[in-house]
């Protein structure tokens, strides 16, 4: 927290320092949250007043969305304390609103206002914003298309490296003869598979689907079988002297016991999936956010490039972050969990 | 069936006869236990005494049939033990609670696993009401101190209705305060049950304090060298003159006269 305010005010210079010998119970000035407000209105006014080299379509509607966020945060100041534990979050992130404006302003002036970077491969925000505005029918589709691929694939690469690691670690007759499959087959590359799955399958979309949930299955497999096979043999010991069956001991011992291996195999196989689903996106299937990427760049069209990876790092990151709420769910019985 | 288990009595008649035991221990056999024959009538409290690491715990771990013994024939109530039965729980050492459930869900363990939770639900409020234990249903394990682990553990083996409880050195890791205390009330639970109940330890205080009869283990392979009747009424004191002499009597067959 204090880091934090240090921060905050630093990026609010040394207004600051006079700040920090008030009581504590003394209303204090949000500096952070004008400092940020004050960058937000500079970089609306040099969007809209630097005359450009050449003019880009929506400058103007691009100086009005940097004037709008710079004065919500100007109107935020005083109602700080009203706005609860929003209002919290919103001064511990008030660096970074600094930092964010500040970045806009140089990626403004390095290539709309100054020309300095090569023409058609760096765009400027308000191309992006372009690009939002007039195709985002399209990247929405392409979202949508995205997602169903990956949740399918990752959905029965998850289910199945989940059962396959419980057998493995329950049963010696099932290690006996998954294992060394898995040892030839898990290190692998998913990707590797690309050229057999295009033609083994019937379509690209459905060899798309096996390769993710290849890339998912095999860690889910690993990490699931390591958590079964390390369960502390006194919870099976305990649970039988109480009178439980296999079945039992499976479900409700092994299974809750190896959770948190499980989760780690469920990020390790999300990760794997994402690049597994750009490659196939880009290779084969005719839809999805890496065919976009791949067809954008093909038409030299950058921004719409820029666009979609933006997209697909805030796809990626929400399903991560969900991911982790699943997880913190599940696991609330454990200490000192990673937050995300 | 559900009458003739009530005209069973509340404490189980075990009888292990010529037990003896081995683990493999890099292909050789190590014996650990030597022809053991020991009879506990129904509703006794019977304490074994030996030094760390002599067989005890393994003789607990055939009583509770989680393994078949190499040699000889443990019986409960005439009949040969074959498996485990929620009828005989033990109670180890560490509490082994499951993390990711509640100290409820834990203590309902054994019901859930004999599939008669639903209809004995308030046995589970109950077992925790009795071990003091009922302010903490919904606590999980790692925020529990040791001593209330332990008891939670008690609590889980005591929902089931045990006819036999074995306590494997079940206050060996508790600081001696809550320790004393915790003598008191699985003492005090007993006499209330009427359960059989087989407590391995390697306190002399704690066995004598606790248990009608002492039976004193050799060193690994382990077999009886004695057996110490405690015939005095409950509840004890550490200072009876009685308990005083047992104590010289059992550090004697220890081993360790010199040493009080």
């Amino acid at each position: 927290m204090s880091s934090v305010d240090d921060a905050a005010a630093l990026a609010a210079g040394g207004g600051a320092a006079a700040d920090r010998g008030r009581s504590p119970a003394a209303p204090r000035l949000w500096l952070g949250g004008l400092a940020a407000s004050a960058v937000w209105l500079a970089a609306a006014a040099l969007t809209a007043l630097w005359p450009e080299t050449e003019e880009w379509v929506r400058t103007g509607e691009f100086a009005s969305l940097l004037a709008v966020v710079g004065g919500a945060l100007a109107f935020a100041v005083p109602l700080l304390r009203l706005l609860g534990a929003v209002g919290e979050r919103l001064r511990a992130a008030a660096p970074w609103l600094v930092v964010l404006a500040l970045g806009v302003i140089g990626w403004e002036l390095v290539t709309a206002k100054l020309d300095l970077l090569p023409r058609p491969f760096f765009a400027p925000p308000q191309a992006l914003l372009e690009v939002y505005l007039d195709e985002w029918p399209r990247l929405l589709e392409c979202t949508v298309a995205s997602l169903q691929l990956l949740l399918l694939g990752y959905g029965i690469g998850a289910f199945v490296g989940f059962v396959t690691g419980v057998s493995i670690g329950w049963s010696r007759a099932v290690g006996y003869w998954v294992h060394p499959v898995l040892r030839l087959i898990g290190p692998l590359p998913a990707t590797a598979w690309l050229p057999i799955a295009f033609f083994a399958f019937p379509s690209s979309w459905s060899a798309s689907v096996f390769l993710i949930a290849l890339a998912t299955g095999v860690p889910v497999t690993i990490l699931t079988w390591s958590g079964v096979a390390g369960v502390n043999p006194a919870y099976y010991d305990i649970a039988r002297t109480l009178g439980a069956s296999s079945r039992f001991l499976v479900l409700k011992v092994a299974v809750p016991a190896a959770m948190p291996h499980v989760f780690v195999g469920l990020f390790m196989g999300l990760g794997a999936s994402f690049a597994v689903l750009v490659v196939a996106e880009m290779m084969g299937v005719k839809a999805g956010l890496g065919w976009y990427l791949q067809w954008a760049q093909g038409w030299a069209a950058y921004a719409n490039m820029y666009a979609a990876l933006l997209v697909m790092a805030l796809v990626c990151s929400s399903l991560v972050t969900l991911l982790f709420k699943a997880r913190d769910r599940l696991l609330a019985w454990q200490k000192g969990l990673l937050k995300w | 069936m559900v009458a003739l288990e009530q005209e069973l009595p509340a404490g189980l008649e075990l009888e292990v006869q010529g037990v003896s035991h081995a683990f493999d221990l890099h292909g050789a056999p190590l014996p650990v236990l030597n022809s053991v024959g020991l009879h506990a009538k129904p509703g006794e409290f019977v304490a074994l005494l030996g030094p760390s690491g002599c067989g005890k715990s393994t003789l607990l771990r055939l009583v509770a049939g989680l393994e078949p013994p190499r040699a000889g024939r443990i019986l409960a109530d005439g009949l040969p033990i074959t498996g485990p039965h929620p009828s005989r729980v033990v109670v180890f050492q560490d509490p082994t609670l499951y993390p990711w459930r509640t100290v409820w869900d834990n203590v309902a363990l054994g019901l859930e696993a004999q599939g008669v939770l639903r209809q004995r639900r308030n046995r589970v409020d109950e077992a925790l009401r009795l071990v003091g234990l009922d302010g903490f249903a919904k606590a999980y394990p790692h925020q529990l101190s040791g001593g209330m682990a332990q008891r939670a553990a008690l609590a889980r083996a005591l929902v089931n209705d045990p006819r036999l409880l074995v306590l494997d050195e079940p206050l060996g890791k508790l600081d001696s305060l809550t320790r004393i205390q915790m003598q008191g009330e699985i003492v005090a639970l007993w006499r209330r049950a009427g359960f059989t109940t087989l407590l391995v330890t390697h306190d002399v205080e704690e066995a004598l304090l606790m248990a009608t009869r002492v039976i004193v283990f050799s060193e690994r392979p382990a077999r009886i060298k004695a057996e110490i009747a405690v015939d005095r009424p409950y509840p004890r004191h550490r200072d009876d003159p009685v308990l005083v002499d047992l104590r010289h009597k059992a550090l004697e067959l220890l081993g360790l006269a010199g040493s009080w």
